[in-house]
């Protein structure tokens, strides 16, 4: 049977157009784009196309994109980068508990450095509240960093209110936009946002590439030292081919974004509807309404998560229980525990993210299977016998 | 045309059988390898495939292997990681001061961040005096960083020598095989260095995929922070296609060394002969001997590396030069004035790199077209004229 | 690295007027290796124009071009009209330069009016000698 991939969070398949486009940069096309000589003037004409393509995408300028090794590093980048640069102004950085590792971790590592961390709570539907940024604002302040959307429930967090609070309060604001760049429509003058990071292969582009966006007379110190490339913002050889990539991916979401997020809403609300009528004690993670189009995530309670991701596996069903990252950690998701839930129902999650590909055969023979397989979970769990 | 790539220190073409290796990840197998379905499964056991061949390239341990995106950030890794983890043992940190601007910017990053850096110099072949190291020891220090094998001037550094040194002073050494390994023969316990770093385009993999060897035990701290991927030492969604291409790069390099040695080899040996007897006043830079196979480094006297470079590229060869007008910084290669050259010297570096692909046709070509170019720049030269007109005097 | 316009790629291929002028009525010479580019101009004078203008360069590609365009520029010009050339007109003449390459590479503006004032001065000293002369005949 063919196999159904229900993970797109985690990672999206790279488009056969931006497979095409970047194979001449593997062979033919192969220069560095340091050297001066023909080969390399190529690999940065390249580059520089793929830049415009990606600034196109957010509606930024195109000096103002610095492409990076992954959304990780994007996002590792603006906070350590806008941390150091401002040291002499303050030490104190806000954030969200429910940001991706990438952004919490290195926050931690920040601490270690000496500078404050505030993390935000989150409502039950995941969503920082502005008013809670705008009580944490201390005249130490340098940063306020919360995510776009959140890569395990979906939730759409209010930008543009946060915006309006950091601009007044002359405060640096960075939003981690690696699950709605290429999804949602962008315009970082709109959403008011100084820094923005981005990941080519959760919008159908290649692996080892990301973004950050840097407003214009906007200082950072580099994460990465060495060469001049990336107008001495990121050192090191650039990566063409995925460069390339995420320029043809960009250039492609651009496209079909507004067609693709109306498609895969209608499916995301069929397969939560279907699911929450077939199956009792079945709670939806996330806001119901303000989440990203293709995003489903429930818990169920009295079973674990993985048993049941590996289960669908089993039948050919591809899904995610917390987060793609966490996964090979054994703690509960982070965002689950931040929304309230107890740990027994945040191990129960099942995160299913529909992409380009998915069909509507597709959701409803996962409507048909799971319900299936959560009452067969259910009868050897002992939680729930002792429930009953 | 006639095209003549050498400049394959900068970058080496991929190689048709490892671009068909990563063409799979690119489609139908396109997983995250820290999910744990089936297509997490395939492209997690593509990237253990790929960390046993490049363990197996330099004689480490599986676990010991951290993929990152390049040399670059594996060198930033290395510097920043080794030396903070030991951040209350010491706070002293030794470079040498013809690193690769990886290891050079990173060490000044730790002097902002509180450490203490000390800058060992080379002579004038570019060679590091193992004795020096031992003399810019002291109590506090935690890391010594010295390159395997320069990648401008191509010279190899005694880094035996120097391990003997620092495990007799309990100091970890990190080494940057990024011109090295894949090239010549790189063993990490015959080298005896704790941390190694290496990169895949230089031995004709992909662009994007590097790695770091870390010896077990030694401790580190992560560059970027994040998820748990390569055992939590490296952040990061990992890029499967790269990181499979750099193994199998790996893996073609370790079978094919001694045959690509001496292939390019005989052929840079040629040129090093060749082109100073046919040009006068060429410098060769670098070690005679102790040099990676590929590298022939000089410096013309006289002119200037940007206008040889656009000259040469204008008769279809590509190479590189360390002027100051090729820098995006604009400042003549570090590496040369450290071996003592002046910078009116320095402004006419230029850089061969040999690799697989290259034939003898190709020095032909470049023997040829060589003396023209530098007589035509030569007579456009203020400096020659002088030189000219002073040795007339002089007689 | 630099992409440089179809015009400087032309001075660069086939500068004009490269060279010496024996017995330059001028001569001016900035930069030094340090920094990167060097370039000498000689001039010859006659009836307050530039007759000839030749140069040598040691530099880059745009060193190059910069010193062709210029001596290219000033050729014919009076003396007045050459010293009105600046680095920022060469750059239009050229199709533009890339920007780390203007103020190191270009010199040129700057080597031409060093050369012109080098024969002013020495014209200065020729009129000031023949002034000497007169005196020293008048207090005989």
């Amino acid at each position: 049977m063919k196999r159904i991939y229900l993970d797109y969070a985690a990672t999206t398949p790279t488009h056969p157009e931006v497979v095409k486009a970047m194979l001449p940069y593997f062979t033919e096309s192969f220069g560095n784009p340091s050297s001066i000589h023909a080969c390399g003037r190529e690999a940065q004409t390249a580059i520089e196309q793929a830049r415009t393509k990606v600034a196109d995408l957010i509606n930024a300028r195109h000096d103002e994109i610095v492409f990076t090794g992954g959304g990780s590093e994007a996002d590792n980048f603006a906070l350590e980068g806008v941390a150091f640069a401002n040291e002499s102004k303050g030490n104190h950085i806000i954030t969200s508990a429910i940001e991706h590792h990438a952004v919490i971790e290195t926050c931690r590592f920040l601490e270690k450095r000496g500078f404050n961390i505030t993390y935000l709570p989150v409502d039950g539907y995941g969503r920082v509240d502005p008013d809670d940024v705008q009580g944490a604002i201390t005249n130490q302040t340098i940063l306020v960093s919360v995510m776009h959307a959140n890569n395990e429930i979906g939730t759409i967090e209010p930008i543009r209110e946060i915006s309006r609070i950091t601009k007044e309060a002359g405060v640096l604001f960075h939003t981690d936009a690696v699950q709605t760049a290429g999804h949602l429509p962008i315009n970082v003058t709109e959403l008011g946002v100084d820094l923005l990071s981005m990941s080519a292969h959760k919008l159908y582009g290649p692996k080892g590439v990301g973004a950050l966006y840097i407003r214009k007379g906007i200082r950072l110190i580099p994460l990465i030292h060495g060469g001049e490339q990336e107008r001495g913002r990121r050192a090191s050889t650039e990566n063409v081919t995925g460069i390339v990539g995420f320029g043809r991916a960009a250039g492609i979401a651009r496209e079909e974004m507004a067609g693709e997020a109306q498609r895969l809403t209608a499916l995301r609300d069929k397969l939560i509807h279907g699911l929450q009528e077939q199956i009792g004690s079945l709670h939806l993670n996330g806001h119901p309404v303000n989440r990203l189009p293709n995003n489903v995530n429930v818990s169920f309670a009295f079973i674990e998560g993985e048993s049941i991701c590996l289960t669908l596996d089993q039948e050919n069903i591809c899904s995610s229980t917390g987060s793609a990252c966490s996964s090979a950690s054994q703690e509960p998701s982070h965002v689950l525990l931040a929304i309230g839930l107890s740990p027994e129902l945040a191990r129960g999650s099942l995160r299913l993210t529909l992409g380009k590909w998915t069909t509507e055969e597709e959701i409803s023979h996962v409507l048909k299977g799971l319900p299936r397989i959560i009452t067969k979970l259910r009868a050897i769990s002992p939680l729930s016998t002792r429930e009953e | 045309m006639i095209k003549v790539y050498l400049d394959n220190a900068s970058t080496t073409p991929i190689l048709p059988a490892v671009k068909e290796a990563m063409l799979p990840y690119l489609g139908e197998d396109f997983g995250n390898p820290s999910c744990i379905h089936s297509w997490g499964d395939v492209a997690r056991e593509a990237v253990e495939t790929a960390r046993e061949q490049v363990a197996q390239l330099i004689g480490g341990n599986i676990e010991e292997i951290v993929f990152t995106s390049s040399g670059t950030e594996s060198n930033n890794f290395a510097i920043k990681g080794l030396a903070l983890a030991q951040q209350n043992k010491g706070k002293h940190v030794v470079v040498s001061a013809i690193e690769h601007f990886s290891v050079l910017h990173s060490a000044k990053t730790l002097e902002k961040w509180g450490f203490e850096l000390t800058l060992v110099p080379v002579d004038k072949y570019g060679v590091v005096d193992p004795d020096d190291v031992r003399k810019s020891l002291r109590k506090d220090t935690v890391l010594v960083s010295i390159m395997h094998a320069n990648n401008e001037v191509g010279t190899l550094e005694p880094i035996r020598e120097i391990a003997r040194i620092t495990r007799e002073h309990g100091v970890v050494l990190h080494t940057d095989a990024v011109a090295t390994a894949g090239t010549v023969p790189v063993d990490i316990k015959d080298l005896g260095v704790d941390a190694l770093s290496l990169a895949g385009n230089q031995f004709y993999g992909p662009k994007g995929a590097g790695a770091l060897w870390v010896k077990r035990g030694v401790r580190i701290m992560p560059l970027l922070d994040g998820g748990v991927q390569e055992g939590g030492r490296r952040a990061g969604t990992e890029n499967v296609p790269a990181i499979v291409g750099l193994g199998k790069a790996a893996e073609l390099a370790k079978a094919d060394m001694t045959r690509r040695t001496e292939h390019i080899a005989r052929l840079r040996d040629r040129l090093l002969k060749e082109l100073p007897a046919r040009i006068e006043h060429v410098v060769v830079t670098g070690h005679p001997q102790d040099r990676i196979p590929g590298n022939a480094s000089f410096c013309i006297e006289f002119i200037e590396g940007e206008s040889m470079l656009m000259l040469l590229n204008s008769q279809g060869v590509a190479v590189t030069s360390g002027s100051a007008c090729t820098s995006r910084a604009l400042l003549a290669s570090h590496v040369l004035i450290a071996m003592g050259l002046s910078h009116e010297i320095a402004q006419g570096s230029l850089l061969f790199s040999f690799g697989i692909d290259n034939t003898s046709a190709d020095v032909e070509h470049v023997l040829e077209v060589m003396p023209p170019i530098v007589e035509r720049l030569r007579q456009m030269s203020p400096l020659y004229s002088k030189f000219i007109k002073a040795s007339k005097g002089g007689k | 690295m630099p992409a440089y316009s179809a015009k400087v790629m032309d001075h660069f291929m086939n500068p004009r007027n490269v060279g010496e002028i024996e017995n330059p009525d001028g001569v001016g010479e900035v930069g030094n290796p340090v920094c990167g580019d060097m370039m000498t101009f000689y001039i010859k004078v006659q009836d307050n124009r530039l007759e000839d203008v030749k140069f040598k360069t040691f530099g880059c590609g745009a060193a190059i071009a910069v010193s062709s365009m210029v001596s290219e520029m000033a050729k014919g010009k009076t003396l007045d009209e050459a010293a009105r050339i600046t680095p920022k007109l060469v750059a239009e003449e050229l199709e533009g330069l890339p920007k780390q390459k203007f103020h190191c590479s270009n010199l040129g503006a700057q080597a031409l009016n060093k050369a012109i004032e080098d024969y002013r001065s020495k014209q200065k000293k020729v009129a000031g000698g023949k002034e000497n002369e007169r005196q020293k005949t008048r207090r005989r």
